[in-house]
């Protein structure tokens, strides 16, 4: 008769395979750090080279200069000129303006949609819904740069008469589109997690469907909408290739919407082939990079621990 | 009730892999238990457990739920290692070994001490290959032998008849009494040397379970078992020796017919009279 | 005795109760208006759609997705494009996928979910899945291209020019195997969560060891899932533009990609220049439309069937 003979189990190969798979867990760890690592490395010129200092330092960046002997000091954006203008400040307020019409945009329809799918949706209408959103999150946004650029700006130029065919306002809308998915993600997810024992009191105290949802699970709801909200705005802030392809990449300091402008993003994007490696412009282009990073980490650590903290708050009541 | 008879020599398979013991003197439990304490976290849950398992025996572990007799129970074969933040005290042994400080790999000691769990768990795979997991996670690679050893181990839980002609379809096809017995008949293919059941029947309902409890009645020939359950009924019926946990502690052990009929503290009596739990 | 004085006697509260039952607001201006929300969103979608559909139609032949662009990208096909998009996308699959399926398996099997390490690496995720994708592009230029690459060449080619330390089809892979990784974790995890914890316990208790278990019962019961993070990614990664603009990607290549160190042409970055920079407009808008179209249309198609396989998974689940 055969004999049961179990193979004895390796110990060593136990730990092997666990610290294999550990070391691999550590990767996005890892790569995080390096991406911190190599993008600011790039930049600490601008801190450190007196050469690069002079060109291009933090004040260079932030205060107005008086770039021309007698003519007024002022922000310019113009690395290649003869006279090279560092200032971030056309930078920020073009993407500041970018990712307000933005928002503007993507704020309303994508909370509003949320509320509607949540609130007001039968089963059937809901299954249609998800669906469209979903679509919307899977088109590139390199396609949403194309379609702004080839058709809605036409579009906004003949219905408003337009100068400047390219402007904030086309870059904004097509941005807002991008950022519809995730503003209703998470508006819709933070009411369903309101726990249905609120809808029940509400409901048993003579509530009708309606005041239910504007007195308790909107109010409820609230932190998630608006981490929602400014994790959409995160989003906006760095988006590249939409406002690459749809903004006008102009430079330009006004209030207006209709004007073109240019982006940290775009800017990076734009310029970062032609530039001579361990330039001054080289560096401001990685220090660019530096604060875009640092800004969206920032927004995306406070957009999640908001978030997190609900579902533990959910989750305690429940 | 038939009772189910079980012509095989069920002992025809030998492990080769288990050391033999060389102490001059033969352990006389099969298992023991010394001063066993259980935290979950920063929650102590087993109170200075100390207690021994005989071998060819069935023991039972009675007593109102919460008390810690299933977290007992998955001490005795490093189960509770799966969990985290788990923390334990004491030494158990089997055959005069130390199962938590003796042996590496806690896989090892489980396949020597095998568990039933309460709801019984099917692999989503075929029966055939439900039995045979535990050979081919254990090395056994020949095909007819494993073949050999599902047939016998279905034969041993009273299964074969009726599933001899669907063996490769889902385990999930069967009932829940067939997949509980299966449950058994795979823990019984590896043949290891301990069984521990936790509440095996509790799910089940009364034929099923009688079945159950037949099987129990024969497998202790060959094997030490010891079985989880609230039924103090069924542990009457089934059980050689029976152990009363309440709230984290061995109050008292005995064989059966004693802690039945003579029990020595009251609160065994008290529980055993219906009069809490 | 109590104090009596304080308390309300029946007869004391008034019959009529101030309360208003007039008409309760049913809400209708609310509804009408966030309904306008889908519809507004459902109509843009719809625009999107139908002009690049009717835009690029019909430059779709089988000599358009077959052919090499001939004539400044005026007449000819964007094969090199997909054959591009194709290859970079494999190799990003190949990196990607075990390490986020590890990751997952890490988080989940191996870790408490309150230990430290785990809330670490959960943070780094997080983080990578906001990083903006030009910012992923610095990265594969100042890490891949310039340091790897860089040292690469250093070690093993240091007479001859750049080999590795220039734009590859390697590197823009890998960069996009890091933008990509979030998506594989969190779907193998969410795999991963729905397992009954009983089926592994019977793995154990039978022998099994940990590495046996996760490999033989909980990678076959999150396949589902792994499969729709790495579709997820696969169709994310085929439609990121900026991640590649300069790690590799290049606009008219008269070779199709065979090395790993060779440049690669790319429906995305296709699309991209030349909306941009086509020196005739008009004559490049046929096939710059047909690029959008089969760019589109690859990714709904890896989304839908992604969203499928997630979808039919979570019905078997409620099923069992």
């Amino acid at each position: 008769m055969n004999e049961l003979k179990f193979r004895p189990k390796s110990k060593i190969r136990e730990f092997l395979g666990e610290k294999f798979i550990a070391v691999n867990a550590f990767i996005a760890l890892i790569a995080i750090v390096l991406i911190f690592l190599f993008i600011f490395k790039e930049a600490i010129p601008i801190f450190t080279d007196s050469e690069i200092r002079e060109e291009a330092g933090l004040d260079k960046m932030v205060f107005r200069q008086e770039f021309y002997e007698g003519r007024e000091a002022k922000w310019s954006w113009q690395p290649n000129s003869e006279v090279p203008k560092y200032s971030l400040f056309p930078l920020f307020i073009g993407t500041l303006k970018a990712a307000l019409i933005a928002m503007l945009f993507a704020a309303p329809l994508g909370i509003g949609a949320a509320v509607y799918s949540s609130e007001f949706a039968g089963k059937k209408m809901k299954e249609i819904i998800k669906p469209i959103i979903e679509l919307l999150a899977g088109i590139p946004s390199v396609v949403l740069g194309f379609f702004a650029l080839m058709i809605l700006a036409t579009f906004l130029q003949i219905t408003l008469g337009l100068t400047f065919r390219l402007n904030a306002l086309n870059a904004g809308i097509a941005l807002g589109l991008a950022v519809i998915p995730i503003v209703f993600t998470i508006a819709e997810d933070a009411m369903n997690s309101v726990p249905g024992s609120l809808r029940e009191a509400a409901t048993a105290l003579g509530a009708n469907k309606w005041q239910v949802s504007l007195t308790t699970v909107l109010p409820a709801a609230l932190p998630g909408i608006a981490a929602g909200v400014v994790l959409g705005f995160g989003r906006a802030v760095g988006e590249t290739m939409i406002v690459l392809m749809a903004s006008g990449n102009a430079a330009i300091i006004s209030g207006s919407f209709l004007d073109s402008i240019r982006t940290f993003s775009a800017t990076i994007a734009a310029e970062l082939a032609e530039v001579v490696f361990g330039s001054a412009h080289y560096s401001v282009l990685f220090f660019i990079g530096s604060l875009l990073f640092v800004f969206t980490f920032i927004i995306n650590f406070a957009g999640d621990m908001v978030l997190t903290r609900i579902k533990i708050k959910i989750q305690g009541k429940m | 009730m038939q009772a189910y008879k079980n012509n095989i020599d069920i002992m025809d398979n030998k492990r080769t892999d288990i050391p033999k013991n060389e102490e001059p003197t033969v352990p006389i439990y099969k298992m023991t238990v010394e001063n066993l304490n259980f935290w979950y976290g920063d929650n102590k849950v087993l109170f200075d457990i100390s207690m021994n398992i005989r071998e060819n025996m069935v023991s039972a572990l009675i007593g109102p739920s919460g008390c810690g007799k299933s977290t007992f129970l998955r001490t005795l074969n490093r189960m509770n290692e799966i969990i985290p933040n788990t923390r334990m005290e004491g030494i158990i042994k089997l055959d005069n070994i130390d199962i938590y400080r003796s042996i590496k790999e806690p896989s090892q000691i489980r396949t020597r001490i095998g568990m039933v769990f309460q709801k019984s768990n099917p692999f989503p795979k075929s029966i055939f290959d439900n039995i045979a997991y535990g050979l081919r996670v254990n090395g056994i690679k020949d095909k007819n032998f494993v073949a050999e050893i599902v047939e016998k181990s279905l034969r041993q839980a009273a299964l074969w008849d009726e599933v001899k002609d669907i063996l490769d379809k889902s385990a999930y096809a069967l009932s829940g009494g067939q997949q509980q017995r299966l449950c058994i008949a795979r823990a019984l293919a590896i043949r290891p040397e301990v069984i521990l059941m936790d509440e095996p029947a509790s799910a089940l309902d009364p034929i099923s379970t009688s079945r159950i409890e037949d099987l129990i009645g024969e497998l202790k020939e060959h094997y030490t078992i010891v079985i989880v359950t609230h039924n103090m009924q069924q542990a009457a019926r089934v059980s050689d020796y029976t152990a009363f946990f309440y709230q984290g502690n061995l109050i008292e052990d005995g064989p059966t017919k004693e802690i039945f009929t003579r029990p020595r503290k009251k609160k065994t009596e008290d529980y055993i009279t219906g009069r809490f739990g | 005795m109590a104090d009596t004085a304080h308390i309300i006697k029946p007869q004391d509260i008034p019959s009529e109760l101030p309360l208003n039952f007039k008409a309760k607001s049913k809400g209708i201006l609310p509804r009408g208006a966030t309904f306008l929300a889908v519809a507004i969103i459902l109509l843009m979608l719809a625009l999107i759609l139908g002009n690049i559909v009717i835009g690029g139609a019909g430059s779709i032949s089988w000599e358009f997705l077959t052919h090499p662009p001939e004539q400044g990208m005026e007449a000819g096909g964007i094969f090199p494009a997909i054959f591009g998009t194709v290859f970079l996308v494999l190799l990003m699959v190949i990196a990607v996928v075990p390490v986020g399926v590890m990751t997952a398996i890490y988080l989940h099997e191996y870790t408490s979910p309150t230990s430290n390490i785990t809330r670490l690496i959960r943070i780094a995720i997080n983080n990578l899945a906001g990083v903006p994708s030009i910012v992923f592009g610095l990265f594969g230029l100042g890490f891949f291209i310039g340091f790897v690459g860089g040292g690469m060449d250093a070690v093993f080619f240091p007479e001859e020019g750049p080999v590795w330390g220039q734009p590859a089809i390697i590197w823009a892979a890998l960069t996009l195997a890091l933008l990509t990784l979030p998506v594989v974790i969190v779907s193998t995890e969410e795999a991963l969560r729905t397992i009954p914890p009983e089926l592994k316990e019977a793995s154990y208790a039978l022998g099994g060891t940990r590495l046996q278990t996760i490999w033989k019962i909980a990678i076959p019961q999150a396949l589902p899932g792994i499969l729709t993070g790495s579709i997820l990614a696969v169709s994310r990664g085929a439609g990121e533009v900026a991640p590649i603009m300069f790690t590799g990607a290049a606009y008219y290549l008269p070779y199709l990609p065979g090395k790993l160190n060779d440049q690669f042409m790319e429906l995305g970055y296709h699309i991209y220049v030349m909306a941009t920079q086509s020196p005739d407009v008009e004559a490049t808008k046929p096939i710059l439309f047909g690029t959008v179209l089969v760019l589109l249309t690859l990714t709904f198609l890896l989304n839908f069937v992604a969203i499928y396989i997630r979808s039919s998974m979570r019905r078997k689940r409620a099923g069992i």
